[in-house]
């Protein structure tokens, strides 16, 4: 993109600029010299409030490394000395816990808001995976920090997640005592986790800082998800973005406050305040909200099929859920980017978010819960998992790439600065 | 001969150069595998946790229709007396019918005692005892039924419960692993 020439009037600041231009590169990333579409509509808020929710779990995590011990004699007590004793230790904890929550809400809706105005497809195929890559990273950064406190949920949490790669044939078993570091669940495993979690935030940071270089050679995609053809599309970054930006982080902030202040226990599960035992299972086992609909996926496959047991069905689909986002750029033919122009794609994409729903819902149940009961057989909660799971993958494998190359798309409007379609929009002089 | 270093041989078209390439390449993948060998066996259990891997468990105090579960390599182990009817009942089922067909002689070596890993074969939960439909065990998380030999009969596991090794020290010491 081009940007206007940066030239600093105060003389300190030209010279650190001379030798390290790193003033230009904050007045051509974030300042006036990024020319950003003049269109944006609050889902393009998404990103800059994904980074901030990064931001507060990398402060708030550091602080409470501080008071944490990541042994299993210790780990649960030192959680509690930190809600009880530690300075603001409750708050540190509170909104690092519904941070996690926050962070998963807020990278959803971006990534929803890409999968609407097709924001994946030519030129940002790059900047798409590498959102896909920052996604998966952050399951396994959330997964490891919810088995930090070493509650009941934390500890059989990992067990059953870490023993999904016991389904790998021949080599599974030998993989899961590798990631134990033993032969349950247990002290190890407790302090590699830690060691991880801590990492991980900082891989983000890195693959964020690329994914935002990738976002700067097209720029922002835009609600009609047309090219910016000229100057007039487009507004300086700051103000005009930064003020917008600042005032989504404000809502954003009191969202996140009420459930600090006052439901900051809403998204977890109350067995995690009992401290882990090996010996008792708690009934009813669930993962965080925001892996819901993988696990209702995972839990889909009860029919071995030869030697591809299912459990390692279970595992793949669960897997491939996300992995298929990295070629939905190829899967997708169509031309048009925005959801808009494509009416049937826009009512598959409305399918797909309430398949979503009811897969996460699907999740946070058990799978004999009995849905409908017709007499002779029942239509339970697994049934309605099988359909949702069925419905993704014919979403993103077969009803994508043929609709997109079949569907007759509504007409796109001249430019940005002239949305209004018009049979003389020709005729019409730019504002 | 000086300028040969250089030049193509006449044979095989490969040069000095080239063996040097291939040479020094495998030897900076064979330094890179043995740095990464020990990253990676770190991860594995430790001499301590491998030091750990045996149990001693007294049983002169468990009754007949009794269980007691012992930790094992963190693992719970279910240490059960089973009375004559269960022995009678797991002897009776027909062993070619079963998902991972086992006889019940197979898995006990007195059969008063019945010793086997609480570990549901599914994905890792602790079955309840003396529940489901065959009396033996049932795991909450996903629903498997085990018998009264432990041997899985109905629901998701993959196997029965796993017998460890264990050998009878006297008539009430027992040593798993």
């Amino acid at each position: 993109m081009a940007t206007s020439t940066f030239e600093p009037k105060n003389r300190l600041v030209r010279w650190v600029d001379q030798q390290l231009p790193i003033f230009s590169l904050l007045h051509g990333s974030l300042g006036p010299g990024y020319p950003a579409p003049k269109n944006l509509n609050y889902f393009w808020n998404f990103g800059s409030l994904a980074g901030l929710c990064l931001v507060v779990q990398l402060v708030t995590g550091i602080v409470l490394a501080m008071h944490y011990q990541p042994s299993t004699a210790e780990a649960f007590g030192s959680t509690e000395h930190i809600m009880r004793d530690v300075n603001y230790g409750w708050l540190m904890r509170y909104v690092h816990a519904n941070g996690g929550s926050m962070f998963f809400i807020v990278v959803f809706i971006h990534i929803f808001r890409g999968l609407y105005y097709g924001s994946y497809k030519a030129p940002r195929e790059m900047l798409w995976m590498l959102g896909v890559v920052i996604l998966l990273l952050m399951m396994a950064t959330a997964f490891m920090g919810y088995v930090l406190p070493w509650g009941q949920m934390s500890f059989w949490g990992a067990t059953v997640i870490t023993n999904l790669f016991s389904a790998i044939p021949l080599v599974g078993e030998d993989i899961v005592t590798l990631l134990w570091g033993g032969f349950a669940v247990d002290n190890p495993t407790l302090n590699r986790f830690f060691s991880l979690h801590y990492l991980l935030p900082f891989v983000i940071v890195g693959v964020v800082i690329l994914h935002v270089w990738a976002l700067h050679i097209p720029g922002s995609n835009n609600p009609l998800g047309i090219d910016v053809k000229s100057p007039q599309d487009t507004v300086p970054f700051h103000p005009y973005y930064t003020a917008k930006d600042l005032f989504g982080i404000g809502v954003f902030i009191l969202i996140f406050a009420f459930f600090v202040f006052y439901a900051p226990n809403m998204l977890g599960h109350p067995d995690n305040y009992i401290p882990a035992n090996p010996l008792v299972t708690p009934p009813h086992i669930v993962p965080e909200w925001y892996f819901l609909p993988f696990y209702a996926i995972l839990r889909a496959f009860v029919t071995d099929i030869g030697p591809i047991t299912a459990k390692l069905q279970g595992v793949i689909a669960m897997f491939a859920s996300i992995l298929v986002l990295f070629i939905l750029p190829w899967l997708d033919g169509s031309k048009v980017r925005a959801a808009t122009f494509r009416p049937v794609y826009r009512f598959l994409f409305v399918i797909l978010v309430v398949d979503c729903f009811v897969l996460g819902w699907v999740g946070a149940n058990t799978p004999d819960r009995v849905l409908i009961d017709l007499g002779d057989s029942t239509f339970d909660m697994l049934h309605l998992g099988q359909i949702g799971t069925a419905w993704y993958f014919l979403h993103f494998l077969v009803l994508v790439p043929v609709i997109s190359r079949r569907e007759k798309t509504k007409p796109l409007p001249e430019s940005i600065a002239n949305p209004v379609i018009r049979p003389d929009a020709h005729a019409v002089p730019a504002e | 001969m000086a300028s040969s270093d250089h030049t193509m041989d006449e044979q095989d078209g490969a040069t000095r150069r080239d063996f040097l390439y291939v040479a020094s390449a495998g030897m900076g993948a064979v330094a890179v595998g043995a740095a990464v060998w020990p990253l990676v066996q770190q991860m594995n259990p430790s001499a301590d946790v491998l030091a750990l891997s045996t149990t001693e468990v007294d049983i002169s105090s468990i009754q007949v229709g009794q269980s007691v579960t012992v930790l094992w390599r963190g693992k719970p182990v279910f240490i059960r007396r089973r009375t004559g009817k269960e022995i009678e009942e797991a002897r009776q089922v027909d062993v070619s019918a079963l998902r991972d067909p086992q006889t019940d002689a197979e898995r006990v070596q007195t059969p008063e005692w019945l010793i086997m890993v609480g570990v549901c074969t599914h994905l890792g939960c602790v079955p309840l005892g003396q529940a489901g439909d065959f009396d033996g065990w049932f795991c909450p998380c996903h629903g498997s039924h085990y018998d009264t030999s432990g041997r899985i009969r109905k629901g998701p596991a993959p196997k029965n419960l796993l017998v460890p090794q264990y050998v009878f020290k006297t008539d009430t010491k027992i040593l798993i692993g």
